[in-house]
């Protein structure tokens, strides 16, 4: 996994709600095999019109969001199903933080598990941020996100503090592999199986 | 000893190595996959040279992208079958059991787990799967995951996981004809929102739940998800027992009784404390469905379309517009009368036996309207099997329902089943999102018996209406 220590970029702002994962990548692009080319089909029903150009109006297609690595969402994002590719296709786009008031728990998850850093903020904080951007109009906004400071600041001043579990900084910080970590928990796991496979026979 | 809640004492059980303030260490008893979200994890496991730790505990089906259509013809999107046949080769290789096609066990993954008795009580169950919180209806810890951790699963039978905070939902009293699980589900997401039960996980209970059949209780657990929770529980009784007991994967003999005797014990004890609580009146609710494009958009079928210029904040405006946009109603409008052109039956919410009885009792000796297809998707080959030994698909087939073959199918429009531009479809499933049954289309969520109503009536109705009117002919 890619680590995530300071990032700093252009700002993609999504002033909406409840974001699903339906919308982040549609299903009819989830019959790949492979961990990769997602990206193009990100957020196709709103980024393309029905002829394949480049939907005007929609934020990521607007010049202020062109070239951007941080995505500002309003809250609940990422909600609905479990699909990984979600993460895979805003990281492929080029995202390498998602900043919003909440986000839905799996897909939280699985951002961390990409080197794709969630940053909770309020409510406030968002909408200042969605105030910002406007007022910065074509010229874009730029972020710069510390996850060793936990620590979000523009250089006009904008600056906020977010939490995240010490678990999930370390592995981000250091782009870590769970499955090797977990792995080293060897004689914990054989114990506890051989408890649970007597009880299951009946025999405990 | 501390009284402790159903949830604690599944995790308690699980916890591999105690981790202090950190995330645990969980043991998974029972892995279910699919094709859509495994072949990333298998690579994963290949390219490292790992193997699967438990491949006993793990059980894989085909459902997402099959067609529901004439299975004697190959799947005739490419993609589609290279994803099928990507996961047989898997399944193979790495010694998994696999549900194919031609098995007679193939169904919606959160189907076959609770009728092959895999699904039980106590368990920590995981899936590639968001509304793999079905299997809590068991007593089960049973929640989706990314593909990531699917193949940290399969590589270690274990799950890292924060502790979640724990939501009691009482549906106190009992629904009255014609309110069913799926209407309990609905009024709680309309109640508490999509994100109300966020980082929790929903303990349901109350005399409502504990009357509700195995099948109820799933589409309740189902839709957790749709509240934003981890998982949903109901605490194992002797409807749980009933339904496990004799199921092919269930325990037997000795080791019944044994199971049975520990489940029993998983019950929250008395003085035990969630960290929220919800009560309901289950007696008050009316039919619900959904009038959005978010599950939380939800009212009585007896309600209106709400007024965004009623809303308190400019961003809840905002939804509300582009939501009414979308679905192409004006605030105010009477859901009641709205016409629908498609029906869908089926999914991981509604398409057990339970569910098709539901459907078929209202369908008896009516016709689907003119103006309207209508579908019924089993959930599995077995509950297919079920209901053409009951005549159900019969009595479908004579109401002008077309009768198809197991799979997600319109639940979310992965193979041909999938709504146009603009089509508005009355449906069991679980998610309205935009676009979700196919670009454009337009869902309302409702019960089994309502969408019924809907294919019959040609537009959305009160099924209690109807009921009535049997009633009243009988
Ligand atoms: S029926 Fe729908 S919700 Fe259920 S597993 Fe299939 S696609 Fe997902």
């Amino acid at each position: 996994m890619q680590p995530f220590v300071r990032h700093t970029g252009r700002i993609a702002a999504l002033q909406r709600a409840n974001v699903d994962t339906d919308q982040i990548i549609p299903k009819q692009f989830l019959k790949r095999v492979e961990r990769t080319g997602f990206g193009p089909s990100l957020f196709y029903d709103w980024r393309y019109l029905g002829d394949g150009r480049p939907h005007p109006a929609f934020e990521l297609n607007r010049p202020s969001a062109r070239g951007a690595t941080i995505l500002v969402a309003g809250p609940n994002f990422g909600c609905g199903s479990s699909r990984e590719h979600a993460p895979w296709a805003l990281g492929e786009y080029g995202f390498r933080a998602i900043v919003a008031p909440s986000f839905a728990d799996i897909f939280y998850g699985n951002c961390c598990q990409n080197g794709l850093l969630p940053v909770v903020l309020s409510e406030t904080e968002v909408n200042d941020l969605f105030r910002r951007a406007e007022a910065a109009g074509d010229a874009g906004y730029q972020l710069t996100i510390d996850l060793e400071a936990q620590r979000v600041s523009a250089p006009d001043g904008f600056t906020a503090r977010f939490d995240i579990e010490p678990y999930r900084r370390d592995m981000l910080l250091q782009g870590l592999d769970e499955i090797g970590l977990t792995l080293r928990e060897e004689a914990n796991i054989t114990e506890f199986e051989r408890r649970l496979d007597a009880l299951e026979r009946g025999s405990a | 000893m501390t009284p402790r809640t159903l949830f604690e004492k599944v995790w308690d059980a699980h916890v591999v190595k105690p981790s202090g303030d950190g995330p645990a260490l969980l043991y998974v008893d029972l892995h279910l996959v699919h094709e859509v979200t495994s072949p990333q994890a298998f690579d994963g496991l290949r390219l490292a040279g790992r193997r699967v730790r438990r491949p006993e505990r793990t059980t894989a089906t085909v459902d997402h992208n099959v067609s529901t259509g004439d299975r004697a013809l190959p799947i005739a999107d490419a993609t589609s079958a290279t994803q099928v046949a990507t996961l047989s080769r898997n399944a193979r290789e790495f010694g998994v059991e696999l549900f194919d096609l031609d098995s007679p066990g193939q169904g919606i993954v959160h189907v076959i787990g609770p009728e092959l008795g895999l699904s039980r009580p106590g368990m920590i169950i995981v899936c590639g799967d968001s509304h793999t919180s079905t299997h809590g209806a068991f007593g089960a810890l049973a929640f989706g995951i990314g593909t990531s951790e699917v193949e940290h699963v399969l590589a270690t039978q274990c799950i890292v996981q924060s502790r979640p905070r724990t939501m009691e939902v009482r549906f106190e009293g009992l629904p009255g004809a014609g309110v069913g699980a799926k209407d309990l589900v609905l009024a709680l997401i309309a109640r508490i929102g999509t994100a109300g039960a966020t980082g929790h996980v929903i303990e349901y209970t109350g005399a409502a739940i504990r009357a509700l059949s195995m099948e109820g209780r799933m589409t309740v657990c189902n839709m957790s998800i749709e509240a934003g929770a981890r998982a949903g529980m109901v605490a194992p009784d002797e409807t749980t027992f009933a339904y496990l007991e004799g199921r092919d994967r269930a325990p037997a003999g000795d080791a019944w009784t044994a199971a049975v005797c520990r489940w029993r014990s998983l019950d929250t004890d008395p003085g035990a404390r969630y960290d929220r609580e919800i009560v309901i009146d289950a007696a008050d609710l009316s039919p619900q469905v959904t009038w959005g494009t978010s599950p939380g958009m939800t009212t009585d079928i007896t309600g209106r379309v709400p007024d965004p210029a009623a809303a308190a904040t400019a961003a809840e405006r905002e939804s509300l517009t582009r939501a009414l946009e979308y679905m192409g109603l004006r605030a105010g409008t009477q859901l009641e009368g709205l016409a629908v052109d498609r029906v869908f039956i089926g999914s991981c919410t509604n398409g057990r036996i339970e569910d098709l009885r539901e459907a078929a009792e209202v369908a008896r000796g009516r016709r689907v309207a003119s103006t309207v297809r209508a579908m019924v998707v089993p959930g599995s080959k077995r509950v297919k099997a079920v209901a053409e030994r009951e005549g159900l698909d019969r009595i479908f087939a004579d109401a002008g329902f077309e009768w198809r073959n197991p799979g997600c199918s319109m639940c979310l429009g992965m193979n041909e089943d999938i709504l146009g531009p603009g089509e508005r479809c009355a449906s069991t499933s679980n998610r309205n999102f935009e676009g979700r049954q196919g670009r454009g289309g337009r869902t309302h969520l409702m019960s089994p018996a309502m969408a019924v109503a809907a294919a019959v009536e040609g537009r959305l109705v009160d099924v209690r209406q109807l009921l009535k009117s049997v009633a009243i002919l009988s």
